[in-house]
């Protein structure tokens, strides 16, 4: 009798055994988070991009989990890593990178790869793309969702100004002079301003722009030091606050990210600065003639990159690590970055993709999609450093405080580095 | 022994967090290169000097000065219209209450889309008046009033439910009486009905408070804080302090100061209101 039960326990926890072990064998499973930014469907397209990868690797199963925006992706993936079911790999802002590598909680790319092809993989992208995810020497972050800042122009509004539509502004002054042509009033109300650059949401990426374009960069490689009280930072912010202020090119006060895009689609201003993610949905919704530029220069062109990298998290074994990477390789074939950069409007990240068909063809019908890519040799690294988070918020205040007229940019610029230092000092 | 499962509910998400909470604000905030180490009051210190927390917590006690009288009044006011007879009165109490339905961040969208300028509801009505445009959240002279008015306006419907209960259980004899004594409406109102609905009125009271320190999620739309922390207040400063700048103790430093400054009120409402009013 017990006997008999004993056999049957006995198979009945083998046969559980076996149904538990059979689809498992040699399967690697992974989570990644990855964050949407702009507008678009852009679940759909990592939905259908992950399932395409299934299909070509059947021992790999990959759960692709839209975490909500930048802040929020970052906050799950290090949330999952405390509670000990960490994802392996995810898609975070590309300017994380020194607080993911204080957390211990990434690999770099350094460590991983393997055979040459793997290490002469890493060299494909583009050196600009590449900058805010290498410090140490070390590779830490792959570009994926990368886009960088473009002007968007009504060309009906410049006709309606008596401007060439073909030529957007290509110097701060034109940009004032053009601009003040571009502002139209009708009974004491401006209907149509001339330029409008967003300060809320990310101001500091924005000004960004502006210092690189005066020939000042934000802060250092090894994201210990700021250079917010340099005389071309303090002059950047000086010209924004009077295109609004003094040339009444763009209004005063702040001007909200979020709502841009309608402003600029509803034709209440003939010139946005804004992300090159927005390009798709530009193109699909404006009702006018639009066009699309480089940023302005002073002293050069310039724009800093934005957007998010792949990073692969410490907590992994060896075989995830390696499934991991074949995950992201396989992202970032140039076919696939070319379907990606078509779809959404982000930069194809490396130049092999802008010489596929596909793309070629795209680029040729749709001019606008390859000023971003030209713009990539005058970018620069997005502000970035250790404890960004708070460096990252000195600056937006700042630039707030001088741009509503609280504070003068020399001293809101001051004090922000001043502070920036506090915080940095333990990190030289 | 009955009392098990919700203590045990209560401890494990309740009582330990705050308890940890203190635990964690006397300690440095870790990473995985530093260990956190026992600082003592540092985090405390350091508060002192954060101008950015004094800007907040000035911003709170505007944000509350502005949204509780005028909440609780307005809602005061929309319960005893709405207990008369009206024509209509189920839709119109329905539309009371709509705001109090919607989730925050839909209404912060949609109200987001109001204040923008050029674009945004007001501009337009005030173009067609010709007044000219204003940025109204795009100043911090007007930013914090656009984010009481909002929150008014979503508040006050919540609050005219419990107003409206209390004044359908208040009983008609009442009223009779006070007609045929000869007393006036607004008499009435004042020497009747408002006594009575004190008990209603301190329940109203305590919640607006503790949704003035809890009540932020507009700002993630609206505002993220700006212009230059202008319409910012005390628990988005944590959220950003603990999230975006990964700051674990100063942001549990902060939560403590919310907590303390929050259970004095509590105290203080209950010593001080309870005595004044009549329960029946």
């Amino acid at each position: 009798m017990f006997r008999k039960l004993k056999t049957l326990i006995g198979g009945a926890a083998l046969a559980l055994g076996l149904s538990m072990n059979a689809p498992g064998a040699g399967a690697v499973e992974l989570t990644m988070y990855y964050p949407v930014a702009v507008g678009g469907p852009l679940t759909k397209i990592v939905d259908g991009l992950v399932a395409d990868f299934m299909k070509a690797n059947p021992g790999i199963k990959v759960n692709a989990i839209y975490a909500g925006n930048y802040n929020d992706a970052r906050i799950k993936a290090l949330a999952a890593l405390k509670s000990g079911k960490p994802a392996q790999l995810s898609v975070m802002f590309s300017i994380d990178i020194y607080e993911l590598i204080e957390q211990g909680a990434i690999v770099a790319f350094d460590d991983i790869v393997e055979t040459p092809e793997e290490k002469a993989w890493l060299k494909k992208f583009y050196p600009s793309l590449m900058e805010n995810g290498m410090t140490q020497g070390k590779v830490w972050g792959i570009p994926f969702q990368r886009s960088t800042i473009v002007m968007y122009y009504n060309k009906d509004a410049f006709r309606d100004a008596g401007l060439d539509p073909a030529k957007a502004p290509a110097t701060w002054d034109e940009l004032v002079s053009m601009g003040k042509k571009l502002v139209k009033k009708s009974g004491g109300q401006t209907v149509r301003w001339g330029a409008m650059i967003p300060s809320t949401g990310y101001p500091y990426w924005m000004f960004g722009a502006l210092t690189k374009q005066n020939g000042q960069v934000l802060m250092n490689a090894d994201g210990n030091k700021t250079f917010f009280d340099a005389p071309a930072t303090v002059e950047a912010l000086q010209f924004w606050r009077d295109l609004g202020n003094k040339h009444g090119v763009m209004p005063s006060g702040t001007i909200e990210w979020g709502t841009l895009r309608k402003n600029f689609l509803e034709g209440k201003t003939a010139i946005m600065w804004h992300s090159t993610g927005n390009l798709t949905v530009v193109k699909n919704k404006a009702k006018f003639d639009f066009g699309v530029a480089m940023l302005p220069a002073k002293k050069s062109r310039g724009t800093p990159t934005g957007g998010g990298n792949f990073y692969i998290f410490k907590k992994s074994s060896p075989a995830e690590r390696k499934a991991a990477m074949k995950l992201i390789r396989f992202l970032t074939e140039p076919g696939r970055t070319a379907e990606w950069s078509m779809k959404t409007g982000y930069i194809g990240t490396r130049p092999d993709a802008y010489q596929t068909e596909a793309l070629k063809k795209y680029v040729a019908g749709f001019p606008p999609a390859a000023v971003a890519r030209d713009q990539l040799k005058f970018a620069t690294a997005e502000l970035s450093t250790y404890q960004t988070g708070r460096v990252r918020k000195l600056l937006d205040d700042a630039i707030q405080a001088a741009l509503v007229g609280k504070k003068s940019p020399q001293d809101a610029l001051g004090s922000a580095q001043k502070q920036a230092d506090r915080l940095l000092k333990r990190y030289r | 022994m009955l009392l098990t499962p919700a203590a045990i509910l209560l401890i494990a998400f309740t009582y330990y967090p705050a308890v940890a909470t203190l635990g964690q604000s006397f300690f440095s905030a870790g990473t995985a290169l530093k260990p956190s180490v026992f600082v003592g009051v540092e985090n405390y210190s350091f508060m002192l000097d954060d101008e950015v927390f004094w800007q907040v917590l000035k911003n709170n006690l505007w944000y509350a000065v502005g949204t509780i009288p005028a909440s609780i009044a307005i809602a005061l006011l929309m319960a005893v219209w709405v207990n008369g007879k009206l024509p209509l009165r189920g839709f119109i109490r329905m539309s009371y209450f709509t705001p109090t339905v919607l989730p925050m961040i839909a209404v912060a969208n949609i109200w987001l889309f109001f204040y923008t300028p050029q674009i945004g509801l007001i501009d337009q009505v005030a173009g067609v008046l010709g007044l000219t445009t204003y940025n109204w959240l795009g100043d911090p002279d007007t930013v914090l009033t656009c984010i009481i008015v909002m929150t008014i306006w979503k508040e006050a419907g919540f609050f005219m439910i419990f107003y409206l209960a209390a004044l359908q259980s208040l009983p008609p004899e009442l009223e009779e009486a006070a007609k045929l004594e000869g007393a006036g409406r607004w008499y009435y109102f004042r020497r009747v009905v408002f006594p009575l609905l004190m008990p209603t009125t301190l329940f109203v009271l305590i919640n607006a408070i503790i949704n003035s320190f809890k009540l932020v999620d507009q700002l993630f739309i609206l505002t993220k804080g700006g212009p230059d922390n202008a319409s910012s207040l005390l628990l988005y400063y944590i959220y950003e302090v603990a999230f975006s700048f990964f700051d674990q103790a100063y942001a549990s430093t902060l939560t403590v100061v919310l907590l303390v400054s929050l259970a004095v009120i509590a105290i203080g409402q209950f010593v001080f209101l309870d005595k004044r009013i009549h329960y029946r």
